[in-house]
């Protein structure tokens, strides 16, 4: 189907499905209940996860199948919500015309930035693609501060007239896909629970999709396997008559458009943007959805964004009243206990959970928790019989 | 004319004189052993034929154009494979895409962005990089990590790799170290045979001696950077400045 075959498609359709029915899967508990508070359904967050999906995708297209680190991607992510920005100031508020200015400025500029950092490799490379980021992310806030409206940002304004979009006089201009607003949601209620399913959210999960899909075909392709071979053994590449360069700059590009997808289609999403969105925190994130993930597989991007945006937007609100209340059960000296246990671990610790974590991963699980996934599969595999080798041979070739 | 003709290289890595004045004149569809003890230059003069290393001086020209400046990708589009002393080979990848890089190289040139077709649908080439391991007798290991294998099964694929590309002079370093006694032979079996078959040159470089006399049509012998004698197996057996420098050491 579509092209791709076997593990592959299984893999897309688990993706497909997930993405699909998020809105049910991830509020699994009643409005009222004590758990609600884990609920992830709500709009802001789940156009989050696959926003910073696309994302992850992207940027493992370089570094899982080159082995490239970029620590500047954040740039191209910034630079797209820029340009998508000005199109909904200036010509449409329609949010193709912006996603589609999103990846071209993406696109040009990471040729330059990838063009001139790519001259080195390892740590060099690294720094090389942070220096621009950093850069990117100064002049935003200061001398571009005509572009980029430096500390505050861009937003759509009273005001602000697109080209092609009547608007009325003093009416503030909303995102749209052709007259479809992305704030727009329909909440289905059945018993205790409530589900939100929003415009907005569902564009972006088709977009992810297409994009998810696309670095399928990307990864079993003849590039794809040039881009593992950069990886393996420039060297060999080399005295095989291939220039690896245009190869790793063609890779740095894509990625560097993905990231400015995902730039675009934050601003489609929500109409403001700030420098802040360039500053090498959020280069850094990706690197850990990526690993935490599992670097070079096709799904573990999206895990790893998921898992991480779930703990910093889940995790980061339990404070110590909802521990009290977990706890509350217990006789109080053993409750206080755990509550003084538990609390540096959460609310504003989430980092602390998320440091832990990614630890753990990379020392016990380096393929990321693909790997993790992979092993429990196998020990159920085995579980049920024994004699199945011809499946745990299939399983040594990396596929995923 | 050879198709490789070197002429007057030197090379200095600092105060070592690596290669002083080589001259070395290949001829088309022969065998050309190049011998010598440990640290003689011989593998740096391999380098300077492939864009590895530049000389200080002197010329390099395959089949009448210079190789000098010219990167390596491009010698290896103009007809020059070469088999590294230690292997060189896709480590994370498995045995049959190894041999997949050479033959998408050969189609595709050193650069072409095919992203969205599928390499299982490239029935054509999968049955040639088939074919090749059938040859070198690996088939049955064509979905192994090639990183997980022995050296001298990384040597045989790697040589596999280059011979694919139907290279018009391909150079081998030691092609059989590492390599069991059996293995050997059916190496030398195939260069043999890959030698008649098809319009190759070769230019090894071994210090297994039975490999070289089994193989070669020429031999030079390298010392300290500049050649001693060439000439046929024959008479290199019985020279006595080989033995001296070479042959008498190595017995
Ligand atoms: N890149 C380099 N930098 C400095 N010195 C080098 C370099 N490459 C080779 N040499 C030196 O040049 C000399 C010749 O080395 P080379 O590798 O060509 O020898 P060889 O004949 O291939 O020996 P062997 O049989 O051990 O492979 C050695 O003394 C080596 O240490
Ligand atoms: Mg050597």
């Amino acid at each position: 189907m579509l092209g791709i075959k076997g593990k592959d498609l299984s893999v897309f359709l688990l993706v497909a499905m997930l993405a699909l029915l998020a809105p049910f899967l991830l509020n699994p508990f009643p409005v009222d209940s004590a758990m609600a508070q884990f609920n992830a359904g709500y709009p802001d967050l789940m156009q989050r996860f696959v926003i910073f999906g696309i994302f992850a995708i992207g940027f493992n297209i370089l570094f899982g199948l080159t082995g490239y680190l970029s620590f500047g991607h954040a740039a191209f992510l910034g630079v797209g919500s820029y340009a998508a920005i000005w199109m909904m100031k200036l010509v449409s508020l329609n949010i193709i015309p912006g996603i589609i200015m999103a990846i071209i400025f993406a696109a040009l500029f990471s040729v330059v930035v990838g063009y001139i950092s790519l001259r080195r490799s390892g740590i060099y490379f690294s720094i090389l693609t942070l220096a621009f980021a950093q850069m990117s992310y100064a002049l935003a806030y200061s001398v571009l501060t005509p572009i980029t409206g430096g500390e505050t940002g861009l937003q759509i304004k009273p005001g602000d007239d697109p080209l092609l979009s009547n608007l009325a006089e003093g009416e503030i201009g909303r995102a749209n896909l052709f007259g479809l607003e992305m704030g727009d949601s329909a909440i289905l209620r059945a018993g205790g629970w409530e589900f939100t399913m929003n415009v907005g959210y569902y564009v972006c999960a088709l977009v992810m999709l297409v994009a998810f899909y696309l670095a399928i075909r990307i990864f079993r392709s003849p590039f794809g396997m040039m881009l593992r071979a950069v990886k393996s053994n420039q060297q060999r590449m080399n005295y095989t008559g291939l220039n690896s360069r245009p190869y790793t700059l063609a890779a740095f590009v894509i990625s560097g458009m993905y990231a400015g997808l995902a730039g675009g289609l934050m601003v489609a999403m929500d109409t403001q943007v700030g420098p802040e969105r360039m500053f090498w925190t959020a280069s850094g994130e990706v690197v850990l959805m990526t690993i935490l993930g599992g670097a070079g597989t096709l799904i573990g991007p999206v895990l790893g964004a998921g898992f991480i945006k779930y703990m910093e937007n889940i995790v980061s609100k339990i404070n110590s009243t909802v521990l009290h209340e977990w706890f509350a059960f217990l006789p109080d000296g053993m409750e206080d206990f755990l509550v003084t246990i538990f609390y540096p671990f959460v609310g504003k610790g989430w980092h602390l959970t998320l440091g832990l974590m990614f630890m753990a991963v990379v020392i016990f699980l380096p393929g990321g928790l693909v790997e993790g996934g992979q092993r429990i599969a196998s020990i159920f595999r085995r579980g049920k019989k024994s004699g199945a080798g011809d499946e745990s041979a299939k399983q040594e070739t990396p596929a995923e | 004319m050879g198709i490789l003709e070197v002429k007057d290289v030197n090379k200095r890595f600092g105060g070592l004189q690596a290669l002083g004045d080589v001259n070395l004149s290949v001829a088309e569809n022969t065998v050309h052993a190049i011998i010598g003890p440990n640290g003689a230059g011989k593998s740096t003069l391999l380098n300077c034929l492939v864009g590895k290393l530049i000389p200080d001086t002197g010329s390099v020209m395959f089949a009448g154009q210079s190789v000098l400046g010219r990167k390596p990708y491009e010698i290896n589009q103009m007809g020059i494979s070469r088999v590294f002393q230690t292997p060189e080979i896709f480590g994370d990848l498995s045995v049959l895409e190894n041999m997949m890089i050479p033959v998408l190289a050969k189609r595709d040139g050193a650069f072409k962005l095919r992203a969205i077709e599928n390499v299982q649908d490239e029935g054509e080439l999968l049955a040639e990089a088939e074919q090749m391991l059938d040859e070198v007798k690996m088939l049955d290991k064509r979905h192994m990590h090639a990183a997980s294998m022995s050296r001298g099964d990384k040597r045989r694929l790697e040589m596999a790799m280059c011979l694919i590309q139907r290279p018009k002079l391909l150079l081998l370093d030691e092609p059989t170290a590492g390599m069991a006694r059996a293995d050997t032979n059916n190496t030398i079996a195939l260069l043999k045979e890959i030698k008649e078959k098809r319009d190759i040159t070769m230019c090894i470089i071994e210090h297994d001696m039975h490999v070289v006399f089994s193989l070669a049509d020429r031999i030079t012998v390298l010392a300290q950077g500049t050649p001693l004698v060439e000439d046929t197996p024959e008479r290199i057996k019985g020279h006595p400045k080989v033995k001296e420098a070479y042959l008498g050491e190595a017995a």
